[in-house]
């Protein structure tokens, strides 16, 4: 008989179940004084092949993910773009697609990568133009083979876009995002991890929020032996306001990881992140780090991040470690939670005194704990096909005896 | 006539520190179709376990006596198959369940219990004249089952679902605690429309007499320490109103 197992990883708390750290505030946590201080580099050579002994990657499958670190010539993963007729679409070298004025490389998978790339690809979305459909960047790894990519996403002046990443098929593949949004612009990028289930991703999103502009970045983990993705979000104005979004279902032996780090230096900037994943199986590995920088001149800023696990067996493990960082108190707000629990027998059991099944009470439970945010990404057709996934997957593992009420 | 019938029941709980403890201590209650039956006792008396123990909640532990449905032993079921047999519990404290919609939750209810689903045009329209019957707003339905209710939008929330599911017996657990006069007014006349359209039995479960106002038992059952201490007619709820629960406490 399980018990409500809600653990809470609060200040004030002891060291919570399924959390391999609780809330850790600056010091202690990142070795740097900062956040600030990780090096960000266009050379290979300021970043060493990691040991695993490093802070940042200190939870990743290092063995999975070795062939991304190395410095050698890659292919170019197959990358297809459609959308409305307004949207510019260019490839080119690195430097014929103006990338890297708002992407900088972050860790040694996402400096190879750059360093690999030798196809970009940049998609363009005019100043003041409202796309009236989403625009479709459809990225596929082949098995067997090691790829590198970068797409930068530009979107003008009061433009108003959704793109949508999706990644498929099998390899290994480093990504680099970069998206610059323009001032005043609103832009949505979702990205979508439904990867064979050998693929390994290791990404780097980078996102400049323009003065005034809105963006939303959501990432959808499903696929993949391993996928490590870092987002990081900075401001080029005040009065910007970026959501970072993510769900994630980690099955048997799988790893997935979200990095983000939102950096505040402009006043009156927003930030919001929300992360909630679902494991099951032996070895399932959610990884969630949620670091956010409040500098000195970043007065008037307001950010909160949530994390929420729920693990649906035994045998998983959910690291979740946001990170808080306040160089000024003039502040609107700022906070954190995170939470790693079990099914909340609660709700189990009042929708089975409805008459509703175990299974599918616990069905109607995990749908409703993923909706808030898949529903977000704005695409029906796309929200839906993900729930299809979800269900599959949850269906695919006996969840019997992960909750009392079948006892009795 | 369909009749829930519970003997000599007792039931204990876990308690934090490992032990448990027996709350009910021998119940004996028989209800019939149409017949409301008000149980009224004061706190820790065991009413609420009583509503659990019928529903079946892990929680509790039966460790004597029974219950059957119609002769059929309700505890061999599942929480869900009591609630398919015709079982309902009114809770005092309704779980939020995040993400999933009211008109979601309903319509899948409504598909367990009648085992398949309800016809589509005269479902929206018995839901929104249940809705409506209740003065509940119809944007109500797209909001996330319990989620940010107030305790009033929560107890006519569970009575909705008892208009719209039918049950043969429902178990009100405290439906009036935490409700202003009007709201009370609403509930009961939801519950007395139950009563003059499908006639399910009903136990009343409640700490206060004024409900009995609105919704009038035929049978009138005082709890203290675990079992049914006295029982009586509506007459009983009227010397409850006017000497409390005083002299059960101290026979106790």
């Amino acid at each position: 008989m399980t018990a409500v197992d809600e653990t809470t990883t609060d200040p004030a708390a002891g060291s919570p179940v399924n959390t391999a750290r609780a809330h850790s505030h600056g010091a202690g946590v990142v070795p740097d004084a900062s956040r600030a201080e990780r090096v960000t580099s266009f050379d290979v050579a300021d970043f060493a092949v990691p040991t695993g002994r490093e802070e940042e990657w200190k939870f990743s499958p290092l063995r999975e993910l070795a062939p991304l670190f190395e410095a050698a010539p890659a292919g170019s993963a197959a990358v297809e773009v459609s959308g409305p007729d307004a949207v510019v679409h260019r490839t080119g070298t690195l430097q014929e697609v103006g990338a890297g004025t708002a992407f900088t490389p972050g860790d040694r998978a996402a400096v190879t990568g750059w360093a690999a790339t030798a196809q970009a690809h940049l998609v363009s979305v005019p100043a003041e133009a409202e796309l009236d459909a989403p625009v479709l960047v459809a990225v596929r790894g082949t098995a067997g083979t090691t790829t590198s990519g970068h797409l930068v996403v530009e979107a003008g002046h009061h433009a108003r876009a959704l793109v949508v990443i999706s990644h498929t098929g099998s390899g290994a593949h480093r990504g680099g995002v970069e998206v610059r949004v323009g001032d005043g612009a609103d832009l949505t990028v979702v990205t979508l991890q439904e990867w064979d289930a050998d693929a390994v991703h290791v990404g780097q999103h980078d996102v400049l929020v323009g003065r005034d502009a809105r963006v939303r970045h959501i990432a959808v983990s499903l696929g993949g032996k391993a996928v490590r993705l870092s987002t990081n979000v900075r401001y080029a104005g005040p009065g910007g306001d970026a959501q970072a979004l993510g769900v994630y279902f980690s099955d048997a032996g799988q790893h997935l990881e979200h990095r983000l780090f939102v950096d505040h230096e402009a006043t009156n900037c927003k930030s919001y992140v929300e992360y909630k994943g679902a494991l099951q199986g032996d070895g399932a590995h959610a990884v969630w780090i949620g670091d956010v920088l409040i500098r000195a001149a970043a007065e008037g800023t307001e950010t909160y991040e949530l994390n929420r696990n729920l693990v649906l067996t035994d045998g998983a493990r959910a690291d979740s470690v946001p990170n808080l960082e306040i160089e000024t108190g003039e502040i609107v707000g700022a906070g954190h939670a995170s939470a790693t629990g079990r099914f909340d027998d609660e709700q189990l059991f009042y929708l089975q005194a409805r008459g509703i099944t175990p299974d599918e009470a616990r069905r109607l439970v995990v749908r409703g704990f993923f909706a808030s945010i898949v529903e977000r990404i704005g695409v029906p057709e796309i929200s839906e096909r993900l729930m299809t996934t979800i269900e599959t997957e949850l269906a695919a593992t006996d969840l019997a005896g992960t909750s009392s009420t079948e006892e009795n | 006539m369909p009749t829930l019938e519970i003997r000599d029941l007792h039931v204990t709980v876990d308690e934090a520190d490992g032990g448990t403890k027996e709350i009910l201590r021998g119940v004996d209650l028989t209800i019939g179709s149409g017949e409301v039956h008000a149980v009224m006792g004061p706190n820790g008396s065991g009413k609420s376990t009583l509503a659990y123990s019928i529903a079946g909640h892990p929680k509790y532990t039966v460790t004597g006596g029974s219950i059957t449905l119609d002769g059929e032993d309700v505890l061999a079921m599942s929480v869900d198959e009591r609630a398919r047999a015709g079982l309902f519990l009114a809770m005092q404290y309704p779980v939020e369940v995040p993400g999933v919609t009211v008109s979601n939750f309903l319509r899948t209810a409504k598909t367990a219990i009648d085992g398949e689903a309800p016809k589509l045009r005269t479902w929206v329209k018995d839901v929104k004249q249940a809705m409506d019957d209740l003065k509940m707003d119809p944007t109500f339905a797209e909001r996330n089952v319990n989620e940010h209710f107030s305790g009033g939008e929560k107890k006519r929330h569970e009575i909705l679902q008892m208009e719209l599911l039918k049950p043969k017996f429902a178990v009100l657990d405290e439906t009036d605690s935490g409700l202003d006069v009007d709201a009370l007014k609403i509930v009961s006349e939801g519950v007395n429309r139950s009563l003059a359209s499908t006639g399910p039995g009903v136990l009343l479960i409640t700490h206060y007499t004024r409900i009995l106002r609105y919704i009038k038992p035929q049978f009138v059952h005082v709890f203290v320490d675990g079992r049914v201490a006295e029982q009586g007619g509506p007459e009983l709820a009227d010397s409850l109103e006017e000497t409390g629960y005083d002299r059960f406490l101290t026979r106790a």
